[in-house]
């Protein structure tokens, strides 16, 4: 039997022997990534851990990192197809500078570009698997956009991955405004980043934040959030339950 | 050792309605603008449309909308990726066929080369549903409707997507179309003026919007203009008018529940 359909160019794709040339599930992965524009760019969060399933194995992966001259991106999943993708960027960047047109690539060109990279290993049934948050300022505009690892892709004005979508998204939806300062604008991520700290189980208390405005990237030195665990409910969790201890 | 399944899917489902209705000479095609994915909302202003006039093609595309010419106009919803992956491809062909025979693509053409588009991909679909709309060659309105593989009909009206079950009875109920039976052949298109069949459009959006979770479109404050669309947060109904005088867009807000 000839598999010729033009989806499966080659026959073996979908057997066993041919499965180790392609990705089935991630090993080494990071958590949510959260992006907010803000009055001067776009701000971005994210946390260093890289987790290996349940152990916590890297504890400072740089999971955001600026593209070119106007645009930052942040991912999260498979680790090593991130680097990947910073591989295939480079590349990009370093062809549109050798241009030396004095045009440069923008933030919604490398967005475009990673969507179709995605979308194209997608097709071929061997996935990048990331969440990415593309985020940038180009003469004024602010661009902040999203692509998952099967190719879907908007831009909003938040954006977040992962977890991120479950607990940052809301509270993003609730107080976000046009024009956020730059410390409001951190005060929000920090928000959205503790409730993802305290109720994701891959989040590691060490983050960075990233901004991303027309002067250029500045990414801060990792540091920890304030936490309280100090509820009366933790002092003593039995007191209610008879016959446990 | 058995045999390893598949732990992520290609497809996905991002939700949203369409629909087109054909007059005597004009059609109307209209989708909502929110973007979701299983019980998550992404984001709720999917929309940018994308000009396809002479040689001019500009970057981004509405997630249900294509502008693909003056004469057609097309709409999806399925799985973001694909549709905008049909969307770039149907342009990219339009822009070729403008090269080659100095002219746009007639609507009849373009529901062609869509049929023939998604059936290129069969045993790979684009998990695209389609209703394409736009103005025959003497300026009638005509809509064609498509599944994700390409099998197509002209008809009188049309509606994809999330919504469609709820939206189609109700528009079978008020166009009245004639059985596409009938010998001889009765013409589908509505005989409602073009502000009733706007009106019937957003009316049944606002119905669809009250029962399907995925289809939505969101009030924003009147007060300012339809098109500082950045300033506010919401889900839309976005609709395209074809005509003689050309192309115009409404935006119409409904819940955003």
């Amino acid at each position: 039997m000839n598999l010729m359909d033009s989806s499966h160019s080659n026959p073996m794709s979908l057997c066993s022997q041919a499965d180790s040339q392609r990705t089935l599930y991630p090993y080494v992965t990071g958590t949510s990534v959260i992006g907010v524009k803000y009055k001067d760019g776009i701000l971005m969060a994210a946390d260093m851990g890289g987790s290996y399933g349940s152990t916590l194995r890297y504890k400072s992966v740089e999971r955001m990192k600026p593209i070119g001259k106007h645009s930052l991106l942040g991912a999260s999943g498979e680790i090593s197809d991130f680097q990947e993708i910073l591989h295939y960027l480079d590349e990009l960047i370093l062809y549109d500078n050798m241009w030396d047109d004095g045009n440069s690539l923008g933030p919604k060109e490398v967005h475009s570009y990673l969507t179709r990279v995605m979308y194209n290993r997608r097709n071929k049934f061997n996935p990048l698997w990331n969440s990415l948050v593309l985020g940038g300022v180009k003469n004024g505009q602010k661009y902040l956009g999203t692509v998952s690892m099967i190719g879907v892709h908007f831009e909003d004005n938040h954006v977040a991955t992962g977890f991120g979508n479950h607990l940052a998204r809301p509270i993003l939806r609730d107080e976000w405004h046009e024009d956020l300062s730059f410390e409001d604008g951190v005060k929000l991520l920090e928000k959205c980043m503790r409730v993802l700290l305290y109720r994701d189980r891959s989040a590691v208390n060490k983050l960075q934040i990233a901004k991303i405005t027309e002067e250029g990237v500045t990414i801060s030195q990792p540091y920890s959030l304030k936490t309280f665990w100090g509820f009366s409910a933790f002092q003593n969790p039995t007191v209610g339950a008879e016959g446990s201890w | 050792m058995t045999k390893q399944q598949a732990n992520w899917s290609p497809y996905d489902n991002n939700g949203g309605s369409c629909v087109a209705i054909a007059g005597a000479d004009y059609c109307v095609i209209a989708a909502d603008t929110r973007m979701s994915t299983g019980y998550n909302i992404l984001t709720r202003d999917y929309s940018k449309i994308c000009k396809l006039l002479f040689y001019e093609s500009s970057l981004a595309c509405t997630f249900v909308q294509l502008v693909v010419s003056r004469k057609c106009v097309m709409a999806s919803s399925g799985f973001q990726a694909d549709v905008r992956a049909l969307q770039k491809h149907l342009a990219a062909r339009h822009l070729i066929y403008q090269h080659q025979h100095n002219k746009q693509m007639s609507c009849p053409a373009m529901a062609q080369l869509l049929s023939n588009t998604l059936y290129y991909k069969r045993f790979f679909p684009y998990y695209s549903f389609n209703v394409l709309g736009g103005l025959d060659n003497e300026g009638k309105g005509c809509v064609f409707t498509y599944d994700a593989v390409g099998s197509y009909e002209k008809v009188g009206y049309s509606s994809q997507g999330s919504g469609s079950t709820l939206i189609m009875p109700f528009l079978d109920n008020q166009l009245k179309s004639p059985s596409p039976l009938l010998l001889p052949a009765l013409d589908a298109v509505t005989p409602l003026s073009e502000p009733e069949a706007v009106d019937l459009v957003k009316t049944v959006f606002a119905s669809a919007t009250e029962r399907d979770i995925y289809t939505v479109v969101h009030p924003f404050n009147t007060a300012l203009s339809n098109f500082s669309l950045d300033v506010l947060q919401g889900d839309k109904l976005e609709i395209v008018i074809l005509n003689a005088s050309g192309i115009r867009r409404e935006y119409m807000d409904l819940r955003k529940d």
